[in-house]
């Protein structure tokens, strides 16, 4: 066994902890109903995509070879990257929602509050 | 006939007292709206202390589209049949509601804008923004086929039809260049009738000079979506 095979190993148990951790921890989130499953999806997706190419070596060498990258580490950045921009494009989403919903409520709480003047309450 | 006179007001305590007593001399058969879109000073106050307007305050800032989208709600609701709206800041001038609304109470329009730049205003506005209005201009009569001169004005008079599609559907940040496009677009007459502005009493320009770009780009790429939207 090689320095290298060493060095494989040890980075390759790391990545399977690390991605086992990162797992835990979301569905530890979603228990105590720190996140809610809809913005859990993306994070799990992203946790076991990590597990499987920690788990098996060569997928990463196979994606990689498969869309034309020849240096697979690469791969690996592309894959993060386009994770982490669904899951910043899903908050764009979210917030925009959120945004509408706010003035709506706004709006009607402004209504609201004129009519319960206009009935003799005070706001 | 009834009639709503819409005025959002963010921070307008110099101003809007003036514009209230002016809207009631010259329109005195028109209900009054402030809506005070989460001021930090006394506008809610004055406001009610004319006794002149209802007052709607919105407990946080949405903006002006979402302000004059609070008086749409509330016209639709009340059943209110013409609505107009005027700024807060007083550089619109009330005496020339009548004039904005009579094309509506003819039957010869939906929408009535008033613009600085039909016949004799002597109204001179910011460079940056001059620019941008000419470029709506165009964009209206290539788009649509409309000769639409001032569709930055947020003086305009609205009928049942035009307030029944507002009310639902009316962008949130500079508002007014869409929603020509909406109302046009959904098959209402729009026309513009010359108004004099005047230069601001109290307050500020929602336009600041680094905003101004963000306000075209913002107002394209609202107009591109609707128009892919219409596609499908």
């Amino acid at each position: 066994m090689g320095m290298d095979d060493v060095q494989g190993i040890r980075i390759q148990i790391l990545s399977i902890i690390g991605s086992i951790l990162l797992i835990i921890f979301i569905v530890e989130l979603i228990r105590r109903k720190r996140l809610r499953e809809e913005f859990s999806i993306l994070w799990l997706a992203m946790g076991f995509v990590f597990l499987g190419v920690a788990l098996f070596r060569n997928l990463l060498d196979r994606f990689s070879f498969m869309i034309g990258i020849s240096y697979p580490p690469t791969a690996l950045f592309l894959i993060l990257i386009i994770g982490l921009m669904l899951i910043l494009m899903h908050f764009s989403v979210a917030i925009s929602e959120l945004k509408e919903a706010n003035k709506k409520l706004v709006q009607e709480i402004g209504l609201m509050k004129l009519e319960a003047e206009k009935k003799g309450d005070k706001p | 006939m009834r009639k709503i006179v819409i005025i959002p007001a963010f921070n307008e305590e110099k101003a809007i007292a003036g514009v209230l007593h002016e809207v009631r001399k010259h329109v005195p058969d028109f209900d009054v709206l402030v809506i005070n879109d989460g001021s930090v000073d006394g506008t809610s106050k004055i406001a009610r202390e004319t006794g002149i307007a209802s007052v709607v305050d919105l407990p946080k800032n949405v903006g002006i589209g979402g302000a004059v989208q609070t008086g749409f709600i509330y016209a639709v609701r009340k059943g209110y049949d013409i609505a107009v709206q005027i700024d807060g800041d007083g550089q619109h001038n009330p005496e020339e509601i009548s004039r904005l609304v009579d094309p509506i109470l003819k039957g010869e329009s939906d929408v009535v804008i008033g613009s600085r730049f039909v016949s004799d205003s002597s109204f001179r506005s910011s460079l940056p923004r001059r620019l941008g209005i000419k470029l709506f201009t165009l964009t209206n009569k290539i788009l649509l086929q409309e000769n639409i001169t001032d569709s930055t004005s947020g003086f305009r008079a609205y009928n049942k039809k035009a307030l029944d599609i507002l009310f639902r559907d009316y962008p949130d940040d500079y508002p007014e260049p869409e929603a020509v496009y909406i109302l046009i677009k959904s098959g209402l007459r729009v026309i513009e009738i010359g108004a004099t502005m005047n230069e601001r009493q109290g307050g500020r320009s929602s336009i600041t000079f680094h905003k101004s770009l963000f306000y075209m780009v913002k107002v394209f790429l609202a107009i591109f979506v609707r128009m892919m939207k219409k596609k499908k």
